[in-house]
């Protein structure tokens, strides 16, 4: 698996776990927004596990206008 | 008064701590009666102190510690009314505001801030009059000001250049960005990362080991070391309320107040 893939599949299983939603129901192109039932709060919040999970610093305003996992996943790779 | 239980918070004093816990639902937003219960709770603590070594500052809310002021109350407060009008009323409250941070902050008790989630803006602020930080790891710190085309009015930037080196200040306050706890201990802002949810039970342990020093020697060296920024705040204020009256505000706060997102908080 590719590294951008990995990184996207983590992302995937902990926005699953952490919002307790399928696996099977989160695809890279959804508006994670949409599908995990989230406001911006709880995005924070996300963006602080993915911060840790990865061992990254992602400025929040880097997101601006991300919605979706794919992209959200090459914003984090460009840190690695 | 020992203890009280608010609408917004509610205090007790037990064993020598006095513990603060906020809880106004969504996340401890500061508006008038915040305020209101915050302004009594300095009038006790100045009754409580006498019997009492630390003073611990936590939220009981997962979302966080506070996510400011409350800027629905702050823009429809103002709405129709004359501008230097509404920059009055405005001053008004950040002087009570100040008011009560000002008296946390010279408290002869040993402050603690403990933290979880969302520490924004006015959240930030009361943290900062704290002797001590302790925040889980999802604590998250943001000075949002700038976004609103204000900057923090609560006393938030003479006390981080208190607190930090320059070069954080103004990362934090040009970005408007937030960051994470780990990266607010790597700065020097926090003194203790916890796991999520632990930051109460870490400051009860740090408050109980600060018992055991004197309290005349304790109190005598937090004056030493914690000077009040007490002219750069007052010039804060004056800066806040001389921007708060141009169009870059309004636009701000209705762009907040009408965000279809319940808890707008993304740059």
């Amino acid at each position: 698996m590719t590294d951008d893939k990995k990184t996207l599949e983590e992302i995937l299983n902990l926005a699953a776990s952490q919002f307790k939603v399928p696996r099977e129901k989160l695809t890279p192109d959804d508006d994670f927004f949409k599908t995990l039932g989230i406001d911006s709060l709880q995005a924070l919040d996300l963006l602080t596990r993915l911060e840790h999970h990865f061992n990254v610093e992602i400025p929040d305003y880097e997101l601006q206008g991300v919605s979706d996992f794919r992209t959200l996943a090459s914003r984090i790779q460009a840190r690695l | 008064m020992n203890s009280f239980q608010g609408q917004t918070l509610s205090w007790e004093l037990k064993d020598g701590v006095i513990e603060l816990a906020l809880h106004r639902d969504p996340c401890n937003e500061i508006g008038s009666r915040t305020l209101e219960e915050l302004e009594k709770f300095v009038s006790a603590m100045e009754q409580m102190q006498n019997a009492a070594h630390a003073l611990i500052l936590h939220s009981t809310l997962k979302s966080g510690f506070c996510a400011g002021a409350d800027l629905r109350e702050l823009y429809h407060g103002v709405q129709g009314m004359e501008k230097q009008a509404a920059a009055r009323g405005v001053r008004e409250f950040l002087e009570r505001i100040h008011k009560v941070l000002n008296a946390i902050d010279s408290s002869p008790l040993t402050t603690i801030a403990a933290l979880n989630g969302v520490t924004f803006g006015g959240g930030l602020e009361l943290a900062l009059v704290c002797d001590l930080i302790i925040a889980d790891k999802m604590a998250r710190f943001c000075f949002p000001e700038l976004r609103l085309g204000l900057i923090p009015g609560f006393g938030g930037i003479p006390r981080l250049k208190r607190d930090l080196g320059n070069a954080v200040v103004r990362d934090l306050l040009l970005t408007g960005r937030s960051f994470n706890a780990t990266k607010a201990q790597q700065v020097g802002l926090v003194s203790q990362v916890v796991g999520e949810g632990e930051s109460l039970k870490a400051a009860r342990g740090t408050a109980a080991q600060l018992g055991k020093f004197d309290r005349r020697t304790a109190i005598a060296a937090k004056k030493f070391i914690k000077p009040i920024p007490y002219e750069e705040l007052k010039r804060e204020i004056d800066i806040f309320c001389e921007l708060f009256t141009q169009p870059a505000v309004e636009a701000g706060l209705k762009k907040f107040v009408e965000s279809k997102d319940a808890q707008p908080y993304l740059p």
